[in-house]
């Protein structure tokens, strides 16, 4: 048994400490939004968030996590107040089939944290490890610009609201 | 109901008129012999009750149903768009029901572009034909003429502002009619829905991490299963002790008939960590019976075949003529996420959520394995990672539906590990074209000879000998024999007869029934090889006649829509004769009218060649697509894109990989696709919309173009025609220093 | 150039060295004419034959890994070399008339690889293996600028270095010369084989395999006594490989050859690191020729260690009571077993550590940078990868992990000061991935399992 913090909330969780996140997420949490793409570290599709970087929860066992805050897409939003991230992406209509998206969008969360305003070329090297089989690439990265935007400018009306 | 139903997690219908529903279905069927005085439009041909396709509650709410399969491709939002269009609603006011042999109508699979032609049309003619009943029965009780009754929002309307909403309007068996040949469509030029871009009403879902696909399900005690596949085709299971397997932890049942062997568990690690060991613990007999890759050429045109000669008119010589032979390596789906089916077994009753893309045939396959009735077996439709044809689905829902079997009462969920699905999937067949022309003396090609080498390209589930869990169990189901897809669709010959106006030509299809790999539906078909294949020769012959290739392909095509996105293409990108790109850079241009008779598409690029690698990295491309009446704008942008985008990494990187026994290109590591580096600059889709003509599929119709569209700008840019798909990094360096 | 010792007193060495020499022998050395500019010869003046030989010869040079930097035009320079005393920028040596050498003749060129001076005159810092290309013949160097001066001219300003005073003056490179530059050229031993001689012309000149595998004195120069007894490139440890190389199954010509050939050898693994760029290049290059080199190498590298087969290897590992690390135990059964004990062929299952020099060299670098940075994909090609754990994993379980596989795949000595490595690799190679090219093709295809 051991504490997981995910998304804002302290876990218990009974596994053996080789399991890797990404089923703990799924199948302890019930969380959708991570997915078994490969299992190999290969593909990007279970991309989630731990302390600010983006790590590959297929190949991330619980026993490195201890004391870690874990963020999965269900963290940054709903579909009815969405994240930037998943505004932008929504706004682009940036996905067809969708399954690589979720790790498509923690990666791409984790540069816009790290780099607000990251060039075209740093989104496509950052976005090198995660694989889209339906060729939706060119939305991503507009998409991955827009969410950009959307930070900073929620970013200024919120130094507005507080007066800064 | 007689299956278990939980539909909790799917808003499907409630109270009582699904059964109203499945009895108009089974009703429809049962005249489905009958003659027709005039065919109905679209899918309303085999389905002809209106009321399989739309359902108004008393309370107003709408219900537009269809028999395929959303696998990504945004036709959800497409339907929903077209029923609110022709019922004159909001198009908030339609749900729409998909694939479910309990609920909807039997639209065999969900393939070829067709579901704008087929469900798309079906619901486009009921919608405008209930709207008319609907006006009828107003005019019925109001005692008008339906001539001045209008619809609105919802509602009949009569000149004198008194209002009925359709809720009244129906009644118990009103829309139980069937529909006529003919229907009164809406004018395009009055669509407040149709024709507009609309965001998907799949993706909010998606980017937010709620319930999307079969991957995502969760019922009540459900357990999670793995199987352990042979590690080659035809290997026997000689010894498998599974009893330490059965004693390691959650681990619920290992389940073994002949060669099909699994394993059940409470978690889902737990699955996966016994899958390895039984996999360990596995003996399996194994017996080399594959050709060789490195000599698919030879392999492929030296298995017999059956040949049919598809265009033959007199031969004619010219003055100069050219040969070529261009070849296709096997190549995979690749779905990003590995096929995946939820089966639960009551009573006698199974139900399988599934991602297949044909919930009949695919019953009908499950049931044959199972040996139960039909009836006796339901499959719903949920959306998986997108499959691009035949992947794993049908298989791995045969894997759960055999396994819920030995656990009656417990829902199954399976899903493939990421080796399975890129060993096991059924491949899109290799192929050979060999073509020969010549040209007169005013450079119009005089005569045409096309050849194709190919296996069927479906393999698609109607038979349980087709599923990997039939062919594996011990009372196990033969393969059946293969049979080429008729033309003018076609299989293998899928757009090998050539658009343009040839004098004289002769196409000849060589249908080869031995596969000796495991094959089946990849998008588009034998047309990704054809069309590259035609457009990359038409390029040589082009190049032959000292002519540019737009118009080169302009002199031979009299099609005017063919002529509108060829030229539209060319101006969207600043196509010019002698145009001279950068050094190290090439532009390429390509045609088809997908199967020749669905869309249009016509693609320019410009390619980088780097002659130091060879890698050659797709800079832009700008498409020009004609499907007809448009729906969904950006859907159909949106299509166009990505097709430009995976065509462009088979035709730069794929190709599956085997040795005398076994596939090895089993992962991402071993089948390398398009990663970001390697994404273009941009990407322009000009569509042609031709209002109030029919729908033509457009999910398939820029592979073709695409990969002939970059062969003939790495032509451009290097100087040598390469023949060989894939076009790798290797072929390219090896032609440039040759 | 890296390698040196990492002592600032090593500064006032050379300096003090550079003075002397300077006074002593002579202004001559240290002043060298410019050779007349010329104007760009155009490509089809050259042999397109010529032209061939010199694409294989750049490509054992391996010239493409510091004169192409990731994201830029070939050749075109730009790339940081790290050193001692600063940040050393390589050139553009692609015919650009202002800003490449699209203005040098063929003796320019000539006298740069034999003696490391450019056009204008001055002298080249010695991260520009020279000290190797002395032994090339002039008819190589003639292939070699045949093939330069055909590539796409790119304009591309060279970033000026950033050294530490007074090392920024040129002059000083002619006291480095004067000590360490061997002038002679090639001599073929009559003794050996044509293969052998052809293997040793490549080995010590073009290839330059000692100026990573060789270690190097405070100055910076190989040390002659200690020739391939492992030194440094990229922050990465270039393995030993004399008579105390570290590899748990000893290296034998047909093992080596196939290493160089494929990129991977099943009783070692996968080249990765700087390495992985050095076999990239070697594929595209004639059989014969790695073959030679595989040829001079196992000779030269001496006696292996009492003969150990790859079976005998695994079957002592196997033998092996688990111990060591708990922390570092679980991770390796969380993060590495599903792979590298995944029983999948290699190149892509990962092989089986207990064969991995990483594990048993001296030096814990090239584990901690692999564990870090990962294997990624070679874009669009058949290549192995791993993932990086640098965003996963803390300093503290890196070194976990890494003392845990020292004591259960090696009978070496437990490595000393391990967290500081693994924070200094964590700093070198995020840079280094910022600026490298990596490997841009696979060697081989192995498509048959087992089999290269």
């Amino acid at each position: 048994m051991m504490t997981l913090k995910v998304n804002g909330q302290e876990n218990h969780i009974d596994a053996d400490p080789d399991t890797p996140l990404l089923y703990v997420l799924r199948d302890d949490l019930k969380l959708n939004a991570a997915k078994f793409g490969c299992g190999l570290g290969q593909c990007g599709s279970c991309t989630v968030i731990v302390d600010g970087k983006a790590v590959l929860s297929c190949v991330t066992p619980l026993v490195l996590l201890e004391g870690k805050q874990v963020t999965t897409l269900e963290g940054l939003g709903t579909v009815s107040a969405p994240a930037p991230i998943q505004r932008a992406f929504m706004e682009e209509q940036a996905a067809q089939c969708g399954y690589c998206i979720a790790g498509m969008m923690m990666r791409a969360q984790a540069l816009l944290l790290r780099n607000p305003k990251p060039t075209d070329a740093q989104i496509r090297a950052e976005l090198q490890p995660n694989l889209c089989r339906c060729g939706t690439h060119m939305r991503i990265l507009r998409a991955v610009h827009r969410a950009a935007r959307l930070m900073d400018t929620a970013d200024a009306s919120a130094n507005e609201r507080s007066g800064q | 109901m007689n299956a278990p139903v939980i539909l909790d997690r799917r808003r499907v219908l409630q109270g009582g008129g699904a059964l109203i529903v499945s009895f108009s279905l089974s009703r429809a069927f049962a005249q489905e012999g009958a003659p027709a005085a005039a065919k109905r439009p679209g899918s309303l041909a085999t389905a002809s009750y209106l009321d399989a396709w739309l359902r108004i509650d008393a309370d107003g709410r709408i219900t537009a149903f269809t028999g395929k399969a959303e696998l990504g491709q945004g036709f959800k939002t497409a339907f929903q768009q077209i029923a609110a269009e022709q019922l004159d609603v909001a198009f908030q006011a339609i749900h729409v029901v998909t694939a479910d042999t309990q609920l909807t109508a039997n639209e065999g699979y969900t393939s070829g572009s067709h579901s704008m032609q087929d469900s798309g049309t079906a619901i486009l003619n009921a919608a405008a034909q209930v709207r008319e009943l609907l006006i009828a029965e107003a005019a019925r009780r109001l005692g008008l003429a339906v001539e001045g009754l209008k619809t609105d929002s919802g509602a009949v309307v009569a000149p004198d502002g008194r209002r009925i909403t359709y809720g009244e309007l129906v009644a118990a068996d009103m829309l139980h009619v069937q529909a006529q040949p003919q229907s009164k469509l809406k004018d395009p030029a009055t669509f407040k829905v149709m024709g507009h871009p609309v965001p998907r009403v799949d993706i909010p879902a998606k980017v937010t991490g709620g319930e999307a696909y079969v991957q995502d399900m969760r019922l009540p005690d459900m357990v999670h299963a793995r199987v352990v596949r042979p590690p080659s085709y035809g290997a026997q299971l000689v010894e498998c002790d599974s009893s330490a397997v059965e004693k390691l932890p959650g681990v619920v049942k290992v389940v073994r008939d002949g060669n099909f062997l699994a394993v059940v568990a409470d978690k889902e690690f737990q699955a996966v960590k016994a899958m390895n060991a039984l996999a360990a613990a596995a003996k399996w007999k194994e017996s080399p019976s594959l050709p060789r890759q490195d000599d698919l050429l030879n392999v492929i045109t030296s298995l017999p075949s059956q040949d049919s000669t598809n265009r033959s008119d007199p031969s004619v010589s010219g003055q100069k003529t050219v040969e070529a032979t261009y070849t296709r390596s096997y190549q995979s789906h690749g779905s990003i996420g590995p096929s995946c089916a939820v089966a639960h077994f009551v009573g006698d009753a199974m139900t399988v959520w599934t991602h297949t893309q044909g919930v009949y045939p695919d019953r009908q396959a499950i049931a044959e394995m199972l040996r139960m009735p039909p009836a006796s077996v339901r499959l719903i439709h949920v959306e998986g990672s997108g499959c691009y044809g035949h992947n794993g689905a049908d298989d791995v829902a045969a894997d759960a539906a055999l396994i819920a079997r030995a656990l009656p009462g417990r829902p199954v969920r399976v899903q493939w590990m990421r080796e399975q699905e890129h060993a096991w999937e059924p491949f899109g067949p290799a192929m050979v074209t060999k073509l020969r022309a010549s040209l007169d003396a005013d450079g119009r090609i005089a005569d045409w000879n096309f050849a194709v080498w190919s296996n069927t390209h479906s393999m698609r589930p109607g038979n349980a000998g087709t599923l990997l869990a039939a062919q594996h169990m011990a009372q196990g189901f033969a393969v059946p024999p293969p049979k080429p897809l008729p033309l003018p669709e076609g299989g293998g010959d899928r757009n090998a007869i050539p658009l343009y106006n040839f004098a004289n030509a002769h196409v000849v299809h060589h249908f080869i029934p031995a596969m000796p790999l495991r094959i089946s539906a990849m998008r588009a078909l034998g047309a990704y090889h054809n069309v590259f294949s035609i457009e990359s020769f038409m390029d040589e012959l082009a190049g032959l006649a000292g002519a540019d290739a737009v118009e080169f392909r302009l002199r031979h095509l009299e099609d005017a829509r063919g002529r509108d996105v060829i030229e539209k293409a060319a101006q969207e990108f600043g196509w010019t004769r002698d145009q001279k790109p950068q050094a190290g850079r090439g532009y390429g241009f390509a045609f088809a009218r997908y199967k020749n008779l669905a869309a249009y598409c016509a693609i320019a690029s410009e390619v980088e060649v780097n002659r130091e690698t060879g890698r050659a990295r797709l800079l832009r491309a700008v498409a020009a697509v004609d499907s007809g009446q448009v729906v969904n704008p950006d859907g159909l942008t949106n299509q166009i894109e990505g097709a430009i985008m995976q065509s462009m990494s088979w035709t730069l990187y794929e190709s599956v990989s085997f040795d005398d026994t076994r596939i090895t290109s089993i992962d991402w590591q071993t089948y390398p696709i398009l990663r970001f580096d390697a994404v273009p600059d941009r990407i322009d889709v000009h569509i042609i919309n031709r209002p109030g003509q029919p729908f033509l599929g457009s999910g398939e119709t820029g592979q073709g173009p695409a990969a002939a569209s970059i062969a003939n700008a790495i032509a451009h840019a290097t100087g040598k025609r390469l023949r060989n798909l894939p076009l790798t990094r290797k072929r390219i360096k090896d032609a440039i220093d040759a | 150039m890296a390698g040196m010792a990492r002592s600032p007193r090593i500064i006032a060495g050379i300096v003090a060295v550079a003075l002397a020499a300077g006074a002593a022998a002579a202004f001559a050395i240290v002043w060298q004419p410019a050779i007349a500019a010329i104007e760009p010869p155009p490509p089809a003046s050259f042999d397109p034959a010529v032209v061939k030989r010199g694409r294989e010869l750049a490509a054992l040079g391996n010239c493409s890994s510091c004169h192409t930097v990731r994201g830029g035009q070939d050749f075109a320079g730009g790339v940081p070399v790290p050193t001692p005393f600063g940040v050393v920028f390589s050139s553009n040596i692609t015919p650009d008339p202002e800003t490449g050498i699209g203005r040098w003749s063929e003796e320019a060129f000539g006298r740069a690889m034999s003696s490391g001076v450019n056009r204008e005159g001055q002298h080249l810092y010695p991260t520009f293996p020279y000290d190797h290309f002395t032994n090339v013949t002039d008819e190589d160097d003639r292939a070699l600028y045949a093939f330069l001066m055909t590539r796409p001219p790119v304009d591309a300003v060279a970033r000026p270095n950033e050294l530490v005073f007074p090392l920024d003056q040129r002059p000083i490179i002619a006291g480095w010369k004067l000590l360490f530059l061997r002038r002679e050229t090639f001599q073929p031993d009559p003794a050996k084989s044509a293969e052998w001689n052809r293997g040793a012309y490549l080995v010590d000149g073009l290839a330059h395999c000692g100026a990573c595998h060789t270690p190097r004195n405070a100055l910076g120069a190989e040390r002659v006594s200690a020739q391939f007894a492992g030194g440094e490139a990229d922050n990465w440890h270039a393995y030993a490989l004399n008579d105390r190389a570290h590899a748990p199954v000893p290296w034998n010509t047909e093992s080596l050859y196939a290493y160089l050939r494929n990129g991977w050898h099943p009783d070692h693994g996968t080249a990765r690191g700087p390495m992985a760029e050095v076999v990239s290049n070697l594929s595209t290059v004639p059989d014969t020729d790695v073959r030679a080199i595989a040829i001079y190498m196992t000779d030269v590298s001496g006696a292996a260690k009492p003969e150990r087969d790859r079976s005998a290897v695994l079957a002592q590992a196997e033998s092996a009571p688990a111990q060591g690390d708990p922390t570092g135990a679980a991770i390796y059964v969380a993060a590495c077993a599903s792979c590298h004990e995944s029983g999948r062929p290699l190149p892509y299952g990962g092989v089986n550590l207990a064969l991995s020099t990483a594990v048993t060299s001296p030096d814990p670098r090239n584990l901690a940078n692999l564990i870090l940075a990962g294997v990624p994909a070679v874009a669009g090609e058949r290549s192995p990868i791993m993932p990086g754990f640098a965003d996963s994993m803390t300093d503290a379980q890196v070194t976990s992990l890494l003392n845990y596989l020292r004591t259960r795949f090696s009978k070496e000595q437990p490595w000393t000061d391990v967290e500081k490595t693994v924070a200094d690799a964590r700093r070198t190679q995020t840079a280094l991935l910022q600026t490298s090219i990596g490997p841009r093709n696979v060697p081989a295809d192995p498509s048959q399992r087992d089999q290269p």
